[in-house]
C-alpha cells in the first residue's frame, strides 16, 4: 500500500514552497517510493546495530593554529544582500 | 583518427616528457574537439579556455625544467560540484547559478599544485541527484555513442567529455554510482575509491556519509595516476582517512594468477539486459583465462540496499541542503519574513528531483517516522557491510555488471523515479559499505552501446582492485570509438 503523507506538514518542516500541482505529484511519488523503501523493516531486526558511517572516525582534530582565512569581502561576495559587512536578512525580531 | 585529445594521459605524459608534444598543443586539441561537438553533447556548463591556455604555458615550463609530476600539463574537466576558486560552480542548480566559490576543493587544489590544466566545469544532475543527467537545471547531456540516449548520471558531463575527447580525463563524484554508472554508459573507466581516501573538502555536499570523489579516464593506469595525485589525508576533511599519498600505478603488474574472483549471484537476475549479461560473462571468462580462480559469491541483502539508500541519502541531503536559505550565497526570493523568504527561495531554486529528495529525507527524519525509516535503513547498512565482509573472506574481488542496462533514451524514465533509481542497484552497495569499486568497458551490446563490468574490493583494497581491473582491461582490449567521434573523420 502506498504510504499516505501529510505533504503540507513535511513541506513546512523543509521550508519548501510547493505549488498545488507539485504537492499532488509528490504525494503520489513519495507514497510509492516509501512503500518500496519500507522493505528495510523486513530485515532490520532489533539485534542489528545501526551504521551511520562505513568507516567511522572520532575526535579528528587538527592543530589549533592561527592562519589566514577568508576576508569579510570574500565571505560576503556571494550574498544576495549585505550591509555594513554583514548578511542582510528580513527582520526577525520586532522592535518596540 | 587519434587526435591528441583521444589519447590516454599516460601516453600524453610520455610524449610530453620526450619533448614530442607540448601541453599547449594538447589543450588546443581538446578545445577544438569541444568546439566541434559540445553543442551536441552539452558536457560543459562552463568552459575555461583562457585559464587552460595560461596554465598550459606554465605546465610546459615546468616540464622543460624536468621536475613535473605525471599529471602536469594534462587537461582535465571537473564536475560542477567541486569548487574552483574564482570560477562559477553551480551544482547544476538554479539556486547556485551565479555562485563563485572563494576557495578551491582539495581535489582541484592538488591537481593545480601539480600544474594540471582546467578545461572547465561539467554538467551534472542537480546536486548530483540522478542517474541520467536529465535533472540538470541547464539541460541534459547527450551520450556520444548515441545522442538520443542519456550519458548516465549524475556525473554525465564528465563521462561524456572523456568519451568524446573533449577532455583527456575528468573528475566526478559518486554517492550511489554517479561515477561508475555514467562511465559504464559512456564506455570509459570510472573509479570510486574507498570512502575518505580522497578529501571531500570543496565537494558541495549531497550525502556526506556516501559522497566520494572519483575519476573518469581512458585506462585503468590513468585512473591509478590520478588517484596517486588526489589520494591521502587532508586536515580540511574530518572524514579523510589517515593514508599517506602513494603511487597507485605500482600495483599494475598485469598478474592476476590465483586471484580469487567472486561473481555476485544477485547481480545477474531479472532486469539485467541480455547484452549486458553476455558481455560481463565474457569478461569473467577472460579473468579465468588469465589464471584467476572464479567462484560464485553472494550478497544476500542486495535487494534491500536500494531501499536503504533511498532513505539514507535523501535524509542526509535534506539536512545538507538546508544551507540554501537565501542568506549567504545563491538565489534569494524576497518574502514578508525570513521563513517566507527561505521557503520561496527554495521553492523557486530547486528542481523536481531535489525537491523530491528533500521531502523524502525530511519525512524520513521527522518525529514519529525516524525509527521506521532512517533508523531501519541504518541497520540494513550494517547488514550490507556484513555481506561484503563474509564474501571477502572467500574472494579478493567481486564482479558484477555496473548497471543492469546500457544507455537508455532521453525521457524514457523521466516520469518514473523508481525505474530510474534501479539504474544504481549494483553500484549503491559499495557506497553504503565504503568499499572501492571500478567500472571498465567490457564491450558493446547489440545496439552498439557500451557495457561496463564492475569490480569491487575491500576497504583500502585499491592495489588489488586496480591490478585486477588493469589486467582485465588489457585482456578485453576495448578499442571501440563513439559514433560522434568516428563521424568527425580526420578532423
Amino acid at each position: 500500500m502506498p504510504v499516505q503523507i501529510d505533504i503540507e506538514h513535511v513541506a513546512r518542516l523543509a521550508r519548501l514552497d510547493l505549488t498545488d500541482e507539485e504537492k499532488r505529484r509528490l504525494a503520489a511519488q513519495l507514497g510509492a517510493i516509501l512503500e518500496h523503501a519500507a522493505k528495510v523493516g523486513e530485515v532490520a531486526t532489533a539485534d542489528v546495530p545501526p551504521t551511520a558511517s562505513a568507516i567511522p572516525r572520532a575526535n579528528v582534530l587538527r592543530p589549533d593554529e592561527p592562519r589566514p582565512s577568508l576576508s569579510a569581502d570574500e565571505a560576503l561576495a556571494n550574498a544576495p544582500a549585505t550591509a555594513d559587512e554583514r548578511f542582510l536578512v528580513p527582520r526577525i525580531v520586532e522592535i518596540e | 583518427m587519434s587526435e591528441l585529445c583521444d589519447l590516454t594521459a599516460t601516453e600524453l605524459a610520455e610524449r610530453l616528457r620526450a619533448g614530442e608534444v607540448s601541453s599547449a598543443e594538447i589543450v588546443e586539441s581538446c578545445l577544438r574537439r569541444a568546439d566541434a561537438v559540445d553543442d551536441r553533447v552539452e558536457a560543459f556548463l562552463t568552459r575555461t579556455q583562457d585559464v587552460a591556455r595560461q596554465q598550459a604555458v606554465v605546465a610546459d615550463e615546468r616540464i622543460a625544467a624536468g621536475d613535473a609530476p605525471a599529471v602536469t600539463g594534462i587537461p582535465i574537466a571537473l564536475k560542477d560540484v567541486l569548487t574552483t576558486r574564482g570560477i562559477r560552480t553551480t551544482c547544476g542548480s538554479r539556486i547556485l547559478e551565479s555562485y563563485v566559490p572563494p576557495y578551491d576543493s582539495t581535489a582541484w587544489a592538488r591537481l593545480r599544485a601539480s600544474d594540471a590544466v582546467l578545461l572547465g566545469k561539467t554538467n551534472c544532475d542537480e546536486f548530483a541527484m540522478g542517474s541520467s543527467n536529465e535533472n540538470s537545471a541547464f539541460g541534459p547531456v547527450h551520450n556520444p555513442w548515441d545522442l538520443d540516449t542519456v550519458p548516465g548520471g549524475s556525473s554525465g558531463g564528465s563521462a561524456a567529455a572523456v568519451a568524446a575527447g573533449e577532455a583527456v580525463w575528468a573528475l566526478g563524484t559518486d554517492t550511489g554510482g554517479s561515477v561508475r554508472q555514467p562511465a559504464s554508459l559512456c564506455g570509459v573507466v570510472g573509479l570510486k575509491p574507498t570512502y575518505g581516501l580522497i578529501s571531500r573538502y570543496g565537494l558541495i555536499a549531497f550525502a556526506s556519509s556516501l559522497d566520494t570523489v572519483g575519476t573518469f579516464t581512458r585506462s585503468v593506469r590513468d585512473a591509478a595516476t590520478l588517484l596517486s595525485t588526489l589520494g591521502g589525508r587532508d586536515p580540511m576533511d574530518a572524514t579523510s582517512l589517515d593514508e599517506e599519498p602513494r603511487d597507485h600505478t605500482a600495483a599494475l603488474t598485469g598478474d592476476v594468477a590465483g586471484l580469487r574472483v567472486g561473481v555476485v549471484r544477485e547481480a545477474f537476475g531479472e532486469g539485467v539486459q541480455p547484452g549486458v549479461r553476455a558481455s560481463v560473462q565474457a569478461a569473467i571468462d577472460r579473468l579465468a583465462d588469465l589464471g584467476a580462480s572464479v567462484g560464485e559469491a553472494s550478497l544476500p541483502h542486495t535487494d534491500y540496499a536500494l531501499s536503504a539508500y533511498y532513505l539514507i541519502a535523501p535524509s542526509e541531503a535534506s539536512s545538507n541542503l538546508a544551507r540554501y536559505d537565501g542568506v549567504r550565497y545563491g538565489l534569494r526570493v524576497e518574502g514578508g519574513d525570513s521563513v517566507e523568504m527561505m521557503s520561496r527561495t527554495r521553492g523557486a531554486g530547486f528542481g523536481p528531483e531535489v525537491k523530491r529528495r528533500i521531502m523524502l529525507g525530511t519525512y524520513s527524519l521527522s518525529a514519529g517516522y525516524y525509527e521506521a525509516y532512517y533508523g531501519q535503513a541504518q541497520k540494513v547498512r550494517t547488514l550490507i557491510i556484513r555481506d561484503y565482509e563474509r564474501a571477502f573472506t572467500d574472494f579478493d574481488v567481486l564482479v558484477s555488471p555496473t548497471s543492469p542496462t546500457t544507455a537508455f533514451r532521453i525521457g524514457e524514465r523521466a516520469d518514473d523515479p523508481l525505474a530510474m533509481y534501479l539504474s544504481d542497484v549494483f553500484t549503491i552497495p559499495a557506497n553504503l559499505s565504503g568499499m572501492p569499486a571500478i567500472s571498465i568497458p567490457s564491450g558493446l551490446d547489440e545496439a552498439g552501446l557500451p557495457v561496463g563490468v564492475q569490480l569491487t574490493a575491500p576497504i583500502l583494497g585499491e592495489a588489488i582492485l586496480l591490478r585486477a581491473a588493469d589486467a582485465l582491461e588489457r585482456a578485453i582490449g576495448f578499442d571501440a570509438v563513439p559514433r560522434l567521434v568516428r563521424d568527425l573523420g580526420g578532423s
